[in-house]
């Protein structure tokens, strides 16, 4: 009988501790899988910070680095310096990489780092239990902004792909959903793209990817996909937001 | 045997690095540190290897952290601010059992304090600084050739224990220009980095470098690990220097780096007035050489005086290393400010009770 599905060899055969309805399971599976088809799990090394994925290191069977919160596109640097042909890549929430780590991913991309940079943002710290991230919308109530969002005294979301793509070092940005199927496929196909950017030496990707928390949201997984489709994609646009890799990588 | 050439401080640590195999350095401009980074920035790209200038110290540090899990040597240098940045990535270095050497050449604090010489980051480097129950493993040179030997064997070290090692010098050390020679080290027979996560490379099971343990049990087991580590180094690293430590003695100054040269001059000036004053120089700063006062005790009639570029910090140390036996002292200056062979000679007398 021809297997249609496998479960990918780029994680491991473990249950892992995302909450009933989050995206990281999807995202880590879309990772695990590009780094199968392009062959460079045995060459792969992945550095997840603090966040919700600070555990990521018991679910990719690649090399893996923890590292402290919104440091791992240095760590990754660190790697990637020292061991050229690694494929080293940052997967990262919005509280980490927008908030404490912003110096930390803007000079990854301004230096053109050749790593990529797996950007998951759910509007929200999650691991600590729902606060106030610098992605937080307007408005958007959470447990440090009980009131609202108020642009006023608590400032603007920040688009960091939008920002990122500022910088000459950054090849490729893209901002992809998995909220539906079609859209999954499309992040797949980014993700893909952006570790073969990697590999071909072009520059710095990043790959932002809009993901849901149900359980800090207060929404079921099926309400959180809608609050998703309704709340985020308006602000934070689908679509590639820099590319010049010029047809180098399809 | 290699000639000697004329160098200043912070360029031979540059040098003694490349010396010891370091592949990578990571820095931050900061006086009076700033010449390692200019000097390796020059010297690493030549040889193929890596020399980056991080967005911060707190960037640095975390890429010594990636470079050093991915399994080969890797130095980066600040000076007291800058490392007070770095504390954190020091922390989690530790906790994940990486080696690396870590150079802080000490200015004066607190705060942004002042760009000349001081000993003040003794208890950050000697009493965690970062967070958690860790050790840094602290060497004090006392002269550019001092420095350069303990850079190349700061590697060795690290590799030896997997831990960070920091050299730390100051200011006027790291702006000095002495004769080195940049001696051929035997190798010595090291452990296999066979813990590095610089991809699997045919190998079965993945590795992992991580400081986090979220089951109490494994965390205190970790540190149970961690612990037993460093009663190792403090059995075998702790290093220090005696000097006019035979006979019966009046005092017993202690003093490190710089300092130590002062003192050894006040010794001088002591002897011509009488007075037999001995000096334990601290070659470790962690593990503390408490040996070397046990060897002196008896015979030093008033007891230890420490001498520091700072208010009062290693004194602490000294005192335990007395631990009630003897009467300890202090004498320092601080902010920059630096005594002369006279002025440590004159609290000398000042203590013993004037000229004999």
């Amino acid at each position: 009988m021809a297997v249609v599905f496998d479960r990918t060899k780029g994680l491991l055969d473990v249950p892992t501790h995302y909450c009933p309805g989050c995206t990281h399971g999807i995202i880590h599976r879309l990772v695990a899988e590009a780094i199968e088809e392009l062959g460079i799990l045995d060459r792969a090394v992945g550095v997840a910070p603090v966040g919700c994925s600070v555990l990521a290191y018991d679910y990719f069977a690649c090399d893996m680095y923890e590292a402290a919160h919104g440091r791992a596109p240095a760590v990754a640097t660190g790697v990637k310096r020292s061991i050229p042909d690694s494929i080293v890549f940052t997967y990262q929430g919005d509280g980490d990489l927008a908030a404490i780590g912003t110096a930390e991913i803007v000079h990854a991309a301004a230096r053109g780092e050749l790593i990529t940079s797996i950007f998951v943002n759910n509007c929200i710290y999650g691991m600590t239990g729902g606060q106030m991230a610098p992605t937080t919308l307007p408005g958007q109530v959470t447990e440090t902004s009980p009131y609202g969002r108020d642009i006023k005294t608590q400032g603007h979301p920040i688009q960091v792909s939008e920002m990122i793509s500022t910088l000459a070092g950054a090849v490729y940005v893209e901002r992809v959903s998995v909220d539906t199927v079609p859209n999954i496929l499309k992040a797949k196909k980014a993700i893909k793209k952006a570790f073969e950017i990697q590999m071909k030496g072009l520059g710095f990707a990043m790959i932002e990817v809009l993901s849901t928390c149900p359980t800090n949201w207060g929404l079921s997984p099926t309400e959180s996909l809608k609050w998703l489709q309704t709340n985020m994609m308006p602000f934070y646009t689908l679509g590639v937001k820099k590319d010049t890799t010029e047809g180098e990588v399809k | 045997m290699a000639d000697k050439v004329l160098m200043k401080g912070n360029e031979a640590i540059g040098e003694a690095a490349v010396h010891a195999g370091c592949q990578c350095f990571f820095g931050y401009p900061i006086t009076p540190q700033t010449e390692v980074a200019a000097y390796l920035s020059r010297r690493m790209p030549k040889i193929n290897r890596v020399f980056l200038q991080a967005e911060s110290e707190v960037a640095a540090i975390n890429m010594v952290y990636g470079a050093a899990g991915a399994g080969v040597r890797v130095m980066t240098s600040s000076s007291s601010p800058g490392i007070s940045l770095k504390l954190e990535g020091i922390s989690y270095i530790a906790g994940a059992e990486l080696p690396c050497v870590i150079v802080n050449i000490v200015r004066g604090g607190p705060g942004l304090g002042g760009i000349q010489p001081a000993q003040s980051d003794y208890f950050q480097a000697t009493k965690g600084g970062g967070h958690g129950d860790y050790r840094l493993l602290v060497f004090a040179p006392a002269s550019v050739q001092e420095m350069v030997d303990l850079v190349q064997e700061g590697f060795d070290v690290a590799d030896t224990y997997k831990t960070p090692v920091m050299i730390m010098g100051d200011g006027m050390l790291g702006q000095m220009m002495e004769p080195v020679e940049f001696k051929e080290r035997p190798a010595k027979a090291l452990p296999e980095k066979d813990w590095a996560a610089s991809g699997l490379r045919g190998r079965k099971k993945h590795n992992v470098v991580n400081s986090l343990f979220l089951k109490p049990e494994e965390l205190e087991k970790h540190n149970e690990k961690l612990q037993a580590k460093y009663a190792e180094m403090e059995k075998n690293e702790a290093r220090y220097e005696a000097t006019n430590c035979e006979g019966e003695l009046d005092i017993v100054m202690v003093a490190y780096g710089i300092t130590s040269r002062i003192c050894k001059n006040a010794i001088k000036m002591l002897e011509k007035e009488g007075i037999k004053a001995g000096l334990i120089r601290p070659i470790t700063l962690w593990p503390f050489p408490t040996k070397a006062f046990d060897e002196v005790i008896d015979r030093t009639k008033h007891g230890f005086v420490s001498v520091e570029l700072s208010c009062g910090q290693m004194v602490e140390d000294v005192t335990l290393a007395a631990n009630g036996r003897k009467p300890v002292q202090f004498f320092g200056r601080s902010g920059g400010m630096i005594p002369t062979p006279s002025d440590v000679a004159e609290r000398i007398k000042a203590i013993v009770g004037g000229a004999k």
